[in-house]
C-alpha cells in the first residue's frame, strides 16, 4: 500500500515535482479536468470492487456513499467542460493514476474478507490524503477558469470529508 | 451585543404568553451549514435546505439523523434545550451547532 501511495502521489505531483519547473509546466484547465474526473473515477472502480467482496455493512454503506458522490462529483464535471467547450486531455498524471489504481485493484482482488475491507478502508484513507493534496497544491491554484476551480474546490471538501468518513470507518474496524 | 439581545428577547419571552414556535432556516451549499451555528427554542423547527448536489446528513450521533437527498429539505422540532454539536455522517467535515433554549 505504502508503495502505490507513493507512486499515486508521485504520479499527482509530477508538474510540481519538474526541477526549474516554469509556469508552462503547470497543467493545463483541459489536462486539470482530466486528472480530476480520474481521480474520481477510479475511486467508484474502487468502491464497485467494494461493493462485490464486502459483506461489512459499514463497509458497504461506505462504498456506496463514494458512488454516490464521485458520480455526482464528475456529471457536474462532465456538465461544466461541456458548458466551456473544453475537451479533457489525457496526460501522464493521470495515466499514472489509472495504472497505479488498477495495481491497487489488482491487490485487493487477491483478499477476502476482513483482510479487504481493512485493505480497502485504509487505501481509501491514502488515496483521499493524496488527492487532497494534490488538488490544494497543483490543481486548485494552477486552474485559470472560475468555475473549473470552483468545482476543483468543492470536490476538494468532498475529498477532505471522504478521508474522514474512511478514518471513521477505518477504526471501526479495529 | 447580539448574545444580550437574545436574552432580552428571551426575558420578554417569558413575560409574554405564549411565544411562537419558529421555523428556522438552514441552507446546504457546496458542503457548509449556512448560518453553521443557530440558537432556537424548543418547540421551534429547524428545516434544512440542502442546495447540493450531493447527499448530506444532519446527524447527532445517538440522538437524530435528519438525511438530506441532494435538492431536497429534512426538518426536525426541537424537543429538548441544551446546546448540541451536529454533522454530516457522509462528509464529516460538514459541522454545524445548535443552541436550543427551554
Ligand atoms: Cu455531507
Amino acid at each position: 500500500m505504502l508503495i502505490r501511495s507513493t507512486t499515486a502521489l508521485a504520479a499527482l505531483l509530477l508538474f510540481a515535482a519538474t526541477p526549474l519547473a516554469r509556469a508552462a509546466d503547470k497543467p493545463t484547465d483541459p489536462q486539470i479536468a482530466h486528472i480530476a474526473y480520474t481521480a474520481g473515477t477510479i475511486d467508484i472502480e474502487a468502491a464497485k470492487q467494494a461493493l462485490k467482496k464486502s459483506r461489512n455493512k459499514d463497509v458497504l454503506d461506505f462504498a456506496k456513499d463514494m458512488v454516490r458522490d464521485h458520480e455526482a462529483v464528475n456529471r457536474q464535471a462532465l456538465d461544466l467542460v461541456k458548458k466551456l467547450k473544453v475537451k479533457p486531455e489525457d496526460n501522464d498524471t493521470s495515466k499514472a493514476l489509472t495504472k497505479a489504481a488498477a495495481a491497487e485493484r489488482a491487490k485487493l482482488a487477491k483478499l477476502k474478507g476482513a483482510a479487504f475491507d481493512k485493505a480497502y478502508v485504509d487505501n481509501e484513507v491514502a488515496y483521499h490524503k493524496q488527492v487532497d493534496s494534490a488538488l490544494e497544491t497543483l490543481l486548485i491554484p494552477s486552474a485559470s477558469n472560475a468555475e473549473l476551480k470552483s468545482l476543483l474546490q468543492t470536490g476538494l471538501k468532498i475529498f477532505q470529508g471522504h478521508e474522514q468518513h474512511a478514518e471513521h470507518v477505518a477504526s471501526m474496524l479495529k | 451585543m447580539r448574545k444580550r439581545h437574545l436574552m432580552v428577547a428571551a426575558a420578554l419571552s417569558l413575560a409574554a404568553t405564549p411565544a411562537w414556535a419558529e421555523t428556522i432556516q438552514v441552507t446546504i451549499d457546496k458542503l457548509a451549514f449556512s448560518p453553521a451555528s443557530v440558537e432556537a427554542k424548543v418547540g421551534d423547527t429547524i428545516v434544512w435546505v440542502n442546495k447540493d448536489a450531493f447527499a448530506h446528513t444532519a446527524t447527532v450521533l445517538g440522538d437524530w439523523d435528519i438525511l438530506l437527498p441532494p435538492g431536497k429539505s429534512g426538518r426536525l422540532t426541537l424537543k429538548k434545550a441544551g446546546a448540541v454539536d451536529y454533522f454530516c455522517r457522509f462528509h464529516p467535515n460538514m459541522k454545524g451547532h445548535l443552541t436550543v433554549k427551554p
